[in-house]
């Protein structure tokens, strides 16, 4: 039946047009064995993707009282967060995050995947190092470093520092240096996995464009300038805005290494939600903190897209 | 399959052999320069120096520690055994007293879940939005890759209370691992690299298939599943590693200790327990990830470098 069916199929149409015969398939078929297949996923969806972003929506406009009815009280809750004093302080340390995240995690990486891309031989263990901070677990590597950042004398990083002279210095414990500190940590915890993605994109280069570079008198440095970076400007740009993005948000470290401490030093938006949803059980002053940073983030997330289909098609 | 050859990094490709050497930006003829070559040669050094004390520096200062008296930890960072002694034991009081092997069985088993989850409905929705196309399948994408707009803040508060009371069913899946798979299972951007990995199948192979009488499961299970296992493996890894790295999440659903995964369960520890014992449990922590990356590092890396666009 089958190669009947076939035949006279070639035969009515002897092109075959791949987006004609899911088009003819579909046309064939009743949706309802897709429905089917697709439930899971729509219900999954609804429940905890959709679902919460819309209750959100709502919920910031409401005072939810436990077991009643909730009230709706307008721009009340928005005016609160945004009046809170604590605000200011917690979008600045976050910006200064995310300012210092993009100063100190930026240029190693970078540097790192093109010198590796340079090697011919054992390039493999350069990168395999690289990324082997990644592979710690976020707390396990929290609670080694604050053991690291241990303020004494003896502190294992102050012992070190010693050894040239230099300390001992505070880290956590003191409003200036407790940020950076964070910083650090998370520099060090994620730079692996940016040399990874940067050597994947290096490979992309078009080998002439270095040859002419070369033919043109160009030296080494001159062509790491005006080939290699401007070829990779389009994922220094996704890079970028995905560190903004995922910074904006962060949370652990603030959160196991000082508590936002010492005196709100290392406080960020996200622990103010927490602060709000979890400690004062203010669903409503929660929600309309996450909108408020949603939208802000929203703005990246679209220009990432945008970016990011760019340069997928380039 | 272009995409994924595109960004294997030239040293994770097989066939190195086989392929015209790709050029990079010092050029043979610079090679064999004398000056190039010494710099080239101390640049290695010094890199891979730096490398090894970032790098693997802290995991082994991590391994001494595990098993030094805490004595020795407190008299200074580096006098390792200062007192003679090799505690073997830290390891034995962290495994049975912190329950250590308990939170890693309770870490795998969200992780492997959250996978299992996540394949599951990123699969099947992709396979319904690429290949069975029907009419609503344009609303389902939207609605699906929209959410990639949207930051996962917005919805963490209200998640919590979903995922506490679920609407129209009225149960509560606090405390149960369903609260953190099923939330795990909703991640557009896996729906988005399959789908865009089942449209570079040609078309061709789902018709014949149906002219054969193959029904939207069988072609599911017979053909987009076997040729789609390269993506499913890069999608599965990421999973289990966010998965395993998550804190907050955990933190909020599974309040009962008996439950919560390592990431949970090691911030308490360390509030109770001496120091010896804090880093052999930490040390224990990290082993298993660590193995895993030097058995799976090919896979580990290739799914680092696609992850160029999963995070955020």
């Amino acid at each position: 039946m089958s190669e009947q069916a076939r035949l006279s199929r070639s035969a009515v149409r002897p092109a075959n047009r791949a987006s004609g015969l899911t088009r003819r398939w579909r046309r064939a078929r009743p949706g309802l064995v897709a429905l089917g297949i697709a439930l899971p996923a729509i219900l999954v969806y609804l429940y905890f993707s959709w679902g919460p972003i819309v209750s959100s929506l709502i919920m910031s406009w409401q005072n939810p009282v436990p077991g009643g009815t909730a009230e709706w009280v307008g721009w009340d809750n928005f005016v609160y967060v945004l009046t809170d004093p604590g605000l200011p302080q917690a979008a600045l340390n976050t910006v200064y995050y995310t300012v210092l995240a993009v100063l100190f995690g930026f240029p190693v990486p970078l540097a790192l995947a093109v010198f590796i891309s340079e090697l011919k031989k054992r390039a493999w263990y350069f990168s395999g190092l690289a990324y082997l901070p990644v592979v710690v677990p976020p707390v396990v590597a929290i609670l080694l470093w604050k053991f690291f950042y241990e303020p004494s004398d003896d502190g294992v990083f102050n012992s070190i520092l010693g050894l040239v002279g230099i300390g001992p210095l505070p880290w956590l414990n003191s409003t200036a240096m407790a940020m950076p500190s964070i910083v650090l940590e998370t520099t060090w915890a994620g730079a692996g996995s940016a040399v990874i993605i940067y050597i994947a994109a290096l490979t992309s280069v078009p080998s002439e464009l270095y040859e002419a570079a070369e033919l043109d008198g160009a030296g080494i440095w001159k062509r790491v300038w005006h080939v290699t970076l401007p070829q990779m400007r389009g994922i220094i740009g996704t890079m970028l805005l995905l560190q903004v993005i995922g910074t904006m948000q962060i949370f652990t470290e603030p959160f196991l290494f000082t508590g936002g401490g010492p005196q709100n030093a290392t406080k960020t938006l996200l622990m103010s939600v927490y602060d709000y949803a979890f400690i004062r059980v203010d669903y409503g002053a929660a929600t309309a903190l996450s909108v408020l940073l949603a939208v802000v983030l929203a703005f990246f997330s679209v220009a990432y897209l945008l970016l990011t289909r760019r340069w997928s098609r380039s | 399959m272009t995409t994924a050859e595109r960004l294997r990094p030239r040293w994770l490709r097989r066939e190195r052999e086989i392929e015209p050497e790709t050029r990079t930006n010092i050029s043979s003829a610079d090679r064999s320069r004398p000056v190039v070559r010494i710099w080239m040669g101390v640049g290695q050094i010094v890199v891979l120096v730096l490398l090894l004390v970032a790098g693997l520096g802290p995991l082994i200062w991590l391994a001494l520690a595990a098993v030094s008296p805490t004595q020795d930890l407190i008299q200074g960072p580096f006098s390792f055994f200062s007192s003679g002694t090799v505690q073997w034991e830290n390891l034995g009081i962290a495994w049975e007293r912190g329950r250590i092997g308990h939170y890693l069985l309770n870490t795998a088993a969200l992780a492997l879940g959250s996978m299992v989850a996540t394949l599951f409905i990123s699969t099947t929705a992709a396979f319904v939005i690429t290949v069975l196309r029907p009419r609503w399948g344009g609303l389902l994408s939207g609605a699906i890759l929209a959410t990639l707009f949207i930051p996962g803040i917005v919805s963490l508060v209200p998640l919590y209370l979903t995922v506490r009371d679920m609407p129209v069913l009225n149960i509560s899946l606090v405390n149960t691992f369903w609260a953190v798979w099923l939330p795990a299972a909703a991640t557009a951007f896996n729906v988005l690299i399959i789908s865009r990995f089942l449209e570079s199948i040609p078309a061709e192979l789902y018709e014949a298939a149906r002219i054969d009488g193959a029904g939207a499961l069988r072609i599911l299970w017979s053909i987009v599943l076997p040729l789609a296992r390269p993506i499913l493996g890069v999608v599965g890894l990421l999973t289990i590693v966010a998965s395993w790295k998550d804190y907050l999440w955990p933190l909020l659903v599974l309040p009962n200790p008996d439950n919560q995964p390592v990431s949970v369960a090691l911030p308490r520890l360390a509030d109770q327990t001496e120091l010896s014992v804090q880093m052999a449990a930490l040390f224990l922590s990290l082993l298993v990830p660590v193995v895993l990356f030097l058995i799976f590092q090919r896979q580990f890396l290739r799914g680092a470098s696609m992850s160029g666009g999963v995070k955020g």
